[in-house]
C-alpha cells in the first residue's frame, strides 16, 4: 500500500504536450480516477505512473520513492488494460500466476492466491481455460485477478469496462468498488465515462486537453464545478448553458437570457454584484429543471416558458427538450407530466441550483 | 439443387486439370521409370533404389543435406527471428531489414559467384582470407571451397545468408502482430526483455515460425544451384539434387536419377502434411 504523487510532471510527444504540469497527491487506499474526454492526458498520466511512458519533465513518486527511472517491474504496481491484454498461450491459471512465477514466488504461496482470487471473483471453474474460450465479462475478470495476485501497492486500471456490455458494466463496477474495500488498495482508474468515475472514484481528477481541470470528490464536482468544461462534463444528461447577463431592477437581483428573465436567491447576491454587466453563462442543471406542477418543495423556482420540441418516456421521469428563440435546454420532469411535443409550456428552474460562470475565462463565479 | 453441387467443380476444375496433367501424372511416371533401367526400358525393380541407399557418393549426399537441413533450417530461423526482433527496437528498421533481404533478390547462381569470389584461397581475391590472414599474419589461407573439412559448411553459410532475410520478413510481421498491451502486461507483471522473448513473443508466433521452418527444410530438402555452380558437388559437397542431376544429365542413368527423384519427394511428404495441417488449424481457429 502506497500514495502516489504527481510533481510538475510534463508529458510531450513531439511538439504536442499530451500531460501539461500535473500535480497531485494520491493518499494512501485512495480510489482516483482519472476522466476525461479521449486525448485529455488521462491514460498517458498513468501509463506514466506503470513506466510504460517517460517522463518529459517533473517527478512521480510511489509511496516516497522517486520512481522516474525505475522499470515497471520493480515499481510494485499492476494493471488491467482496457484489451484485458491476457497472454492468449496461457490458461486463465498461468495468466494469473505469471508474474509470481517470475518473482521467483513458491509454488504453494502462487497457488493458494491465484486459487483466493479465483475465489474472489468467481472464476474457480475457469482456471484450466484459455483466454479465447472465455466471455467478455470473464475475461475482465482473468485481467483484474492477474493484479490481484500480485499483492501490489497500487492498481492501475485502464479502460477496463469499456468493452463490456451496459448490463455486465454496472454490474463490474460494482464490483470494482467493493474490491477496492475489500483490498484497501491504492486504486487509480482512467475512464471517459464520467457516471464510472461518479460511481467508483472517492476523488476523481478531471483532464482536458493535457490539463488538470479540477481534482475534488464526487459530489463537490457536481455541486461545486470550477469551470463550464467540468460543469458540462460531469452530470448526465449535461448542465444546460445559457448566455446571460445579470441585472439589477427594483432591487432584485435577474439573470437576463435574452428569451428570458429568472430571478437570482437573495444570497447570491453578493458573490455576483461585481459582474453586473457583464457576459456570463448561466449553468442549470437538467434535474433543476421542473415541471410546475410537480416541483419538488423547498426549491426557489423561476419561469421559464419554452416550447418542447422532443420528449423522452424513461418510465421513472421524462426528459423534455425545451426551446426559445434563442436556445435549447433539457428538464427531467417529472412522470406524470403533461409535458406533449409541440406545446407551450412553462418550466420550473430551480434558482438555488444555478451556476455562474465568466463568459470568457469560462471560470465559476462563487 | 444440381447447379450447387455441379458449380464447385467447375471452378475448380480447371486447376484440378492442370494438376493432375503437369504434377500427379509426372510424379507417378517418375515412379515407375525409377523401376527401369539406365534408357528406361528395361525393368529392373527396386535396384536402382538399392543403388541409391549403398552407394558411398548418395551417403555423402544424404549426409550433407541433414548438415544442411539442422544448420541452414537452425541460423535461418533463429538469425530472422533474432534480427526481426531487434530491428523491430530501432528507428531505422527498414533500412536494416532491407539490407538483410537483399540477397533474396540475388539469385542463387550470382549469390554462388559473389561468395565463390569471398571463398577464394588467393588473399587478393578471396575477402574471407583477406580478412584471416590480415588479422594473423602467420595464419595460411583456407580452402574454403576445395578443403573436403569446411567446403559443405561454406555452402551452407551462402545459403544462410540468401535466406535469413526471408525469415526474417515473415518472422517481423508476425512480432509486430503481438499486441503492444500484452508485452507491456508482462512487463508490468514483471518479465524483462529475455523474459518477454521466450515467455510470450516465442509462444504467440509459435505457428509463424513452425511454417517458417517447414519452408526452410522443404528449400533445403531440393538445395541444389549453389552446390552446383560453387563446387558442382566435389570436394564431399554434394547433396541429393546434385547427385540426381547428376545421373540425368551426365551419367544419362535415367533409372537412377527417377529413383532419387523418387526420395527425395517421399523425404518431403511428411513436412508438407504437416504444413497443411498447421495451416487448417490456424483457418480453423479463426
Amino acid at each position: 500500500m502506497a500514495s502516489v504523487t504527481y510533481e510538475h510532471v510534463t508529458k510531450r510527444f513531439g511538439d504536442v504536450i499530451a500531460v501539461n504540469d500535473l500535480n497531485i497527491e494520491i493518499a494512501d487506499k485512495e480510489f482516483l480516477v482519472f476522466v476525461g474526454p479521449s486525448g485529455c492526458g488521462k491514460s498517458t498520466s498513468l501509463r506514466m505512473l506503470a513506466g510504460l511512458e517517460e517522463i518529459s519533465e517533473g517527478n512521480i513518486y510511489i509511496g516516497d520513492r522517486l520512481v522516474n527511472d525505475v522499470p515497471p517491474k520493480d515499481r510494485d504496481i499492476a494493471m488491467v488494460f482496457q484489451s484485458y491484454a491476457l497472454y492468449p498461450h496461457m490458461t486463465v491459471y498461468d495468466n494469473m500466476a505469471f508474474g509470481l512465477k517470475l518473482r521467483k514466488t513458491p509454488k504453494a504461496e502462487i497457488d493458494r492466491r491465484v486459487k483466493e482470487a479465483a475465489q474472489i471473483l468467481g472464476i474457480e471453474h475457469l482456471l484450466d481455460r484459455k483466454p479465447k474460450q472465455l466471455s467478455g465479462g470473464q475475461r475482465q475478470r482473468v485481467a483484474v485477478g492477474r493484479a490481484i495476485v500480485r499483492e501490489p501497492n497500487v492498481f492501475l486500471m485502464d479502460e477496463p469496462l469499456s468493452n463490456l456490455d451496459a448490463k455486465l458494466r454496472v454490474q463490474a463496477r460494482a464490483e470494482i468498488s467493493k474490491l477496492h474495500q475489500r483490498l484497501g488498495t491504492t486504486f487509480i482508474y482512467v475512464t471517459h465515462d464520467q457516471v464510472e468515475a461518479m460511481t467508483m472514484g472517492t476523488r476523481i481528477a478531471v483532464l482536458k486537453d493535457g490539463l488538470l481541470h479540477q481534482i475534488d470528490s464526487p459530489q463537490n464536482l457536481y455541486d461545486l464545478p470550477n469551470n463550464v468544461f467540468v460543469a458540462g462534463f460531469i452530470g448526465s444528461p449535461a448542465m444546460n448553458f445559457f448566455d446571460a447577463t445579470l441585472i439589477m431592477e427594483d432591487g432584485k437581483m435577474y439573470a437576463d437570457c435574452r428569451d428570458f428573465r429568472v430571478m437570482v436567491p437573495e444570497e447570491r447576491y453578493g458573490v455576483f454584484k461585481p459582474y453586473l454587466g457583464k457576459e456570463l453563462v448561466m449553468g442549470v442543471r437538467p434535474e433543476h429543471v421542473h415541471d410546475p406542477q410537480y416541483a419538488p418543495p423547498g426549491i426557489k423556482p423561476a419561469l421559464v416558458e419554452a416550447n418542447i420540441e422532443v420528449t423522452e418516456l424513461m418510465g421513472n421521469e421524462v426528459v423534455a427538450y425545451f426551446a426559445t428563440d434563442h436556445a435549447t435546454f433539457l428538464g427531467r420532469l417529472d412522470p406524470r407530466t403533461d409535458a406533449r411535443v409541440g406545446m407551450i409550456k412553462a418550466a420550473a428552474f430551480d434558482m438555488s441550483r444555478m451556476h455562474i460562470f465568466d463568459k470568457e475565462t469560462e471560470k465559476a463565479i462563487r | 439443387m444440381r447447379r450447387v453441387r455441379f458449380l464447385p467443380w467447375l471452378y475448380a476444375g480447371p486447376t484440378l486439370l492442370l494438376l493432375a496433367f503437369f504434377l500427379v501424372y509426372p510424379s507417378l511416371d517418375t515412379f515407375r521409370l525409377s523401376l527401369y533401367g539406365p534408357d528406361s526400358e528395361q525393368f529392373v525393380g527396386l535396384q536402382n533404389y538399392v543403388y541409391a541407399f549403398t552407394t558411398g557418393e548418395m551417403w555423402i549426399a544424404f549426409r550433407n543435406n541433414a548438415i544442411w537441413l539442422v544448420l541452414f533450417t537452425f541460423f535461418t530461423v533463429a538469425g530472422g527471428l533474432v534480427i526481426a526482433v531487434l530491428a523491430d527496437r530501432v528507428k531505422y528498421e527498414p533500412a536494416a531489414k532491407a539490407l538483410i533481404f537483399l540477397p533474396q533478390a540475388i539469385s542463387f547462381v550470382g549469390a554462388g559467384v559473389i561468395w565463390k569470389f569471398v571463398y577464394d584461397f588467393d588473399p587478393d581475391i578471396g575477402l574471407l582470407n583477406a580478412i584471416l590472414t590480415g588479422l594473423f599474419p602467420n595464419a595460411e589461407p583456407v580452402g574454403w571451397l576445395v578443403n573436403s573439412d569446411v567446403a559443405t559448411f561454406a555452402l551452407v553459410g551462402t545459403g544462410i545468408w540468401m535466406w535469413t532475410g526471408f525469415a526474417m520478413t515473415i518472422l517481423s510481421a508476425a512480432v509486430k502482430d503481438v499486441p503492444e498491451e500484452i508485452s507491456e502486461a508482462a512487463r508490468i507483471d514483471g518479465a524483462n526483455e529475455w523474459q518477454l522473448f521466450w515467455r510470450i513473443t516465442v509462444p504467440y508466433i509459435a505457428s509463424t515460425i513452425a511454417v517458417v521452418t517447414t519452408t526452410m527444410i522443404i528449400n533445403v530438402l531440393k538445395v541444389f544451384d549453389l552446390v552446383y555452380v560453387m563446387t558442382a558437388g566435389r570436394y564431399e559437397t554434394n547433396v541429393i539434387a546434385n547427385q540426381m542431376y547428376k545421373e540425368l544429365y551426365i551419367n544419362r542413368q535415367n533409372g537412377r536419377a527417377s529413383a532419387i527423384a523418387v526420395i527425395l519427394l517421399l523425404a518431403i511428404v511428411p513436412v508438407m502434411l504437416f504444413n497443411i495441417r498447421r495451416f487448417q488449424e490456424q483457418e480453423a481457429m479463426r
